[in-house]
């Protein structure tokens, strides 16, 4: 089976954000109000092949701890889905 | 005569600089490419600073799986002394020889100046030519050299004074002011500063030289007072 998977890669809670807290402070200067709480992360897609869906789940995992993720400082989410068939032609 | 290997990954910039200045100290260096599997009887290692596989996903999150990898983990193991500089400490923490992690400058600034360092132990490859309380003009020139750990990591640290140099006036954030850590066998070393950038009087300091003297010493140098 092929799976479609997003991974989600963030920094744990209690690590600085300096880019989030950077883009928060930006934008009441360019008017936006209101806007708190901003983290920077990563999004990273990509499609995996496996007999079922913990199978999958299990790999992508092991991708995430030791190698997209670097587990001192991040952690991530994964979204995996039956891949969609791409449309013919 | 003792054998320096300077390990080079697509993207490091920094191994002529560390091969001028161990020929300079007496020394022979070699550069060792990513890909091979073997030190070639090196007596000690050096990882420059650059940017390995483009920093790209993290600073040394690639370069950690390189083939020569292997081949510096069990030399470490072995109690060789291996130093990382810059991009070179960003991937021991990444190989997990040393720990802790290196994150974006708290200013979001990349930063190039030359900084203090005190010297914290001189019970490591790198210090050991120096005194606890010297202060070194080292320059840095980095955008993530912000150190982080947890705090039973930094407990650990400070107990076991591995904690090697740290900056006196703190430039990136970085946690408990920390510029260099080693393991616990004290011969893995890494930093951000660039020592090999202030090895001569041209550049402005000539601080450096005692690390790679020390480094040198490490590795069973012989080296002339003077050199």
């Amino acid at each position: 089976m092929t799976f479609d998977v997003a991974v989600e890669v963030r920094l744990r809670p209690g690590i600085a954000d300096p880019q989030g807290a950077t883009v928060e402070r930006a934008l009441p200067a360019l008017g936006f109000e209101g806007v708190t709480g901003v983290s920077v992360g990563k999004s990273i897609r990509f499609t995996v092949q496996a007999d079922d869906e913990s199978a999958a789940r299990a790999l992508v995992e092991d991708v995430c701890h030791r190698f997209l993720t670097n587990p001192v400082i991040e952690d991530s989410v994964v979204v995996l889905s039956p891949a969609v068939a791409a449309p013919v032609g | 005569m003792t054998n320096v290997a300077v390990v080079r990954f697509p993207g490091t910039n920094c191994e002529f600089d560390l091969v001028e200045v161990v020929t300079k100290l007496g020394a022979t260096a070699e550069i060792v490419f990513h890909d091979v599997t073997s030190l070639g009887g090196a007596d000690a290692v050096l990882i420059a600073g650059g940017f390995a596989h483009g920093d790209y996903l993290r600073p040394g999150a690639i370069a950690r799986f390189s083939p020569i990898m292997s081949a510096i983990a069990e030399f470490a193991a072995e109690g060789g002394p291996v130093v990382g500089i810059c991009n070179g400490f960003q991937i021991l923490t990444e190989a997990h020889l040393l720990p802790g992690a290196l994150q974006k400058n708290a200013g979001l600034k990349f930063r190039c100046e030359m900084v203090e360092l005190r010297v914290e132990t001189s019970d490591s490859a790198l210090t050991s030519e120096s005194n606890v309380g010297d202060v070194l003009r080292v320059p840095i020139n980095h955008f993530e050299g912000n150190y982080t750990c947890s705090a039973e990591t930094l407990a650990e640290l400070r107990s076991e004074d591995r904690i090697v140099v740290r900056y006196v006036d703190n430039p990136n954030g970085s946690v408990h002011d920390i510029a260099g850590v080693c393991n616990e066998g004290r011969n893995v070393v890494g930093l951000m500063p660039h020592p090999e950038r202030a090895c001569d009087d041209l550049l402005g300091s000539s601080d450096g030289l005692v690390m790679m003297r020390s480094l040198l010493h490490a590795a069973g140098a012989r080296l002339e007072p003077s050199a």
